[in-house]
């Protein structure tokens, strides 16, 4: 099942520099749509995991998975968007905050939403939501009503229910890693 | 044992079966052109253009299915070597080209020679690697070759810096099995899979099977040939599937496409199953894919997924090897004859031979057709022949049937001028006991032809076949058709040839007329080693069939039949 049309892929890459290179130029090789790509750690330090969602237009979510598989570094792929999933999208919103009104508007909205306000000050104020993504359009839309200054999303997290799991606990590069003194790990060629 | 970067890479391509390699040397790849002169059992082939050593290495792989290496230094030698990456890339073809990098500490600084040729060739390779430290650089080579040969080939590229060239650590070779979870390429096919096709295959009236590159890599010619032979399938064939199947055999009808027989695209727009193995649906092949062979089932049989359904849906898509799958499929294949169906492409291919221009009247003239035919004819249709690309690519792919796989190189995909003689030198290195013939247009020789003295200088006995019609033949065509003869930029001032030839060294002679094609070939075979044979054919030819691009595939422009006026 598609959210208004998207595909939101999952994939578990090697934690190697240029990896996110490698996925976005294909990404863009292919002509597919990118509406929000985000990566970050898993309990695995040498395993990084995407989310990217994209537009279906161009291409279905298997399209995308097997060409996402041809890339070297690119260790697991799920279609999430195709299975029972959760999702989040993180965003930080900075809304005009300096007459009685606005101020009323804000404390209102923050109520229907999962929103917190979490800077405030005499002329702006800065909301955060996490939700799914629709449920985040939703409060922009509202806040443009006050006033929207300044607006940072960190893109679609999503993750399958149950108990199937996307991981790759056992994943080693070829050569042991040596752990430097400031905590990181030794830069591998890619 | 302590050894240098430089070092372990020797001993690494030594492990990896690799006795030759072609290249260019230059300040960040010294240190192993030094460590080179410790292992004289690589032979190394200097090149005149880094482009050239791309193309000599794949022009190896091509030929014997080994991996072709090349070698360049840092910046502009790496970046010469782009375009052959790029042409062994669209056509599978497994090469390591490993490329010097300025010192670790300089990289980013712009320096010298520097240039990111790990960024610039991800688009254009299957892996890439810049290696970072030392105790990765075995792994990356034993992994670099497994990825160039294995699953769809291609071209792997290693990028390694001075300063890791000179380090020295104890070498230790990684014995066990390559380890990457990211690299998985499919290998059969499932029980019920095999067990639709057969089904489709059972039903089938009118099948064709389309046959291409996979074929000739997975060497599965024979099991090809049982199938069609035991379903009585109709066999037509890629370009670069020529060979495949052999040319001559009654099943083969010949090639398919925007150039090729028009009883094979008649075939395909009318058939009621395809089973295309080892080819990627490509738009030369296909032309208008709204249109392409509307009421037929479809078997996709290809090694990479992302094949599968990309540009034409099918019924049943298969991701392996397609000799493991046909080995699987074979058993269950029922015998079958079609004689309907062959009789009516039979008579398609009578009405293409009709209008075939070696059976026109051409007094006084000498066309690419008949200098192709008579090679093919004088060197008994065993030589392997290297093209470049043009009209002389084409008509070498009409004229010139192949009997065995790997016999036809070409730029396919890529479509490359001045890819032609250097692959040629390359396949000449691999195989040295066959006769080898470069097949070359004027416009594509000379952009590779300083080559010639890497043929000389190192005796490679190359036959070089350039049709010479002081045109770019192909665009000219296109300029005729489409653009109402306006030839911009293709008609062409050339050098002596023949001059040039001996200016090399090279024996060299010139034929203006039909008769002297012969004694060419005995020029070519009298001479030990490279030799230049102009052939100076009809200025404005035309390539028929042709399928406009975008036209619909049985919608070909051709020539017409004796008496016939052109429509």
């Amino acid at each position: 099942m598609t959210q208004n049309g998207k595909q939101t892929l999952s994939a578990l890459v090697e934690n190697k520099p240029g990896v996110l290179n490698r996925v976005v130029s294909m990404l863009r090789r292919r002509n597919f749509n990118v509406d929000s790509l985000t990566v970050g750690r898993t309990a695995n330090p040498f395993v990084s995991r995407m989310t990217i969602v994209v537009d279906q237009a161009k291409g279905s979510g298997k399209r995308i998975a097997s060409n996402l598989f041809k890339l070297v570094n690119v260790i697991d792929v799920k279609v999430i968007s195709d299975e029972l999933h959760v999702s989040r999208d993180l965003a930080l919103i900075k809304v005009r905050n300096d007459d009685a009104d606005s101020r009323n508007a804000l404390t209102l909205i923050c109520e229907r939403f999962p929103a917190r306000i979490i800077d405030i000050g005499p002329a702006v104020a800065i909301v955060e939501i996490t939700a799914q993504q629709d449920i985040v359009e939703a409060m922009i839309q509202e806040l443009e009503s006050i006033g929207i200054v300044e607006m940072v999303r960190t893109g679609v997290v999503a993750m399958g229910r149950g108990v199937r799991i996307m991981e790759a606990d056992d994943y080693r590069p070829a050569v042991e890693a040596i752990k430097k003194e400031d905590g990181n790990y030794q830069v591998y060629g890619v | 044992m302590i050894l240098s970067g430089s070092e372990i890479v020797m001993e690494c391509l030594l492990r990896e079966g690799v006795d030759v390699m072609f290249g260019y040397p230059g300040g960040a790849i010294l240190p192993t052109y030094d460590a080179m002169t410790k292992y004289p059992q690589i032979r190394h082939i200097l090149v005149r253009h880094e482009q050239g050593a791309s193309h000599m290495a794949d022009g190896y792989a091509r030929a014997t299915g080994k991996v072709g290496v090349a070698i360049a230094t840092s910046g502009p030698g790496a970046t010469n070597l782009v375009t052959g990456i790029s042409t062994a890339m669209m056509d599978s073809s497994p090469i390591v080209c490993i490329t010097g990098q300025v010192p670790r500490g300089a990289i980013g600084s712009d320096a010298f020679q520097e240039t990111d040729i790990t960024g610039i060739t991800i688009p254009i390779t299957k892996h890439n690697y810049l290696v970072a430290d030392i105790r990765e650089l075995p792994y990356i080579i034993k992994e670099a070759f497994h990825i160039a040969r294995t699953g769809r080939p291609g071209p792997v590229l290693i990028d390694i810096p001075k300063d890791v060239q000179t380090e020295k650590i104890e070498f230790v070779y990684p014995e066990g099995e390559i380890v990457l979870p990211g690299y998985n390429p499919p290998k059969h096919a499932s029980e019920e899979q095999i067990a639709d096709a057969i089904e489709l295959i059972k039903q089938a009236k009118k099948p064709v099977i389309l046959a291409g590159h996979g074929i000739t890599i997975s060497g599965a010619s024979q099991e090809l040939q049982e199938l069609a032979e035991r379903a009585g399938i109709p066999v037509t064939l890629t370009l670069l599937g020529k060979g495949s199947m052999p040319e001559g055999h009654p099943l083969t009808v010949g090639m398919m496409g925007m150039h090729g027989a028009a009883a094979c695209n008649f075939a395909i727009q009318e058939a009621d199953l395809l089973i295309a193995l080892g080819m990627r649906f490509d738009d030369r092949v296909t032309g208008n894919l709204k249109t392409y062979s509307p009421n037929s089932k479809k078997i996709h049989v290809d090694i990479d997924p992302s094949e599968i359904n990309k540009n034409v849906k099918v019924d049943v898509g298969i991701a392996g090897d397609v000799r493991t799958v046909m080995r699987q499929l074979l058993p269950g294949v029922p015998s079958k004859t079609h004689p309907e169906w062959i009789s009516k492409i039979r008579d398609w291919q009578e009405d293409g031979d009709e209008r075939d221009i070696l059976h026109a009247n051409s007094p006084g003239k000498l066309l690419g057709a008949q200098v192709i035919n008579d090679l093919w004819k004088f060197t008994g249709g065993e030589a392997i022949t290297v093209s470049d690309v043009g009209q002389h690519q084409m008509l070498e792919a009409q004229y010139y049937p192949h009997k065995r796989p790997k016999t036809m190189l070409t730029s396919g995909g890529a479509g490359t001028m001045g890819f032609g003689f250097p692959a040629a030198i390359g396949a000449k290195v691999g195989m040295p006991d066959e006769e080898v013939w470069a097949i070359v247009g004027d416009g594509g020789f000379q952009m590779t032809l300083a080559e010639l003295a890497t043929a000389k200088q190192e005796n490679i006995k190359v036959n070089i076949a350039i049709l010479n019609n002081a045109f770019l033949g192909m665009v000219r065509q296109w300029q005729e058709f489409f653009y109402e003869e306006r030839y911009q930029a293709t008609p062409m001032f050339n050098p002596d040839f023949v001059k040039l030839g001996e200016a090399y060294g090279i024996p060299s002679m010139r034929v203006e007329h039909r008769d002297q094609i012969e004694e060419s070939v005995e020029f070519a075979r009298q001479h030990d080693g490279p030799v230049l044979i102009e052939y100076v054919i009809e200025k404005e030819e035309i390539v028929y069939p042709m399928v406009p691009a975008g036209a619909d595939l049985h919608n070909m422009i051709r020539r017409p039949k004796p008496g016939e006026v052109q429509a």
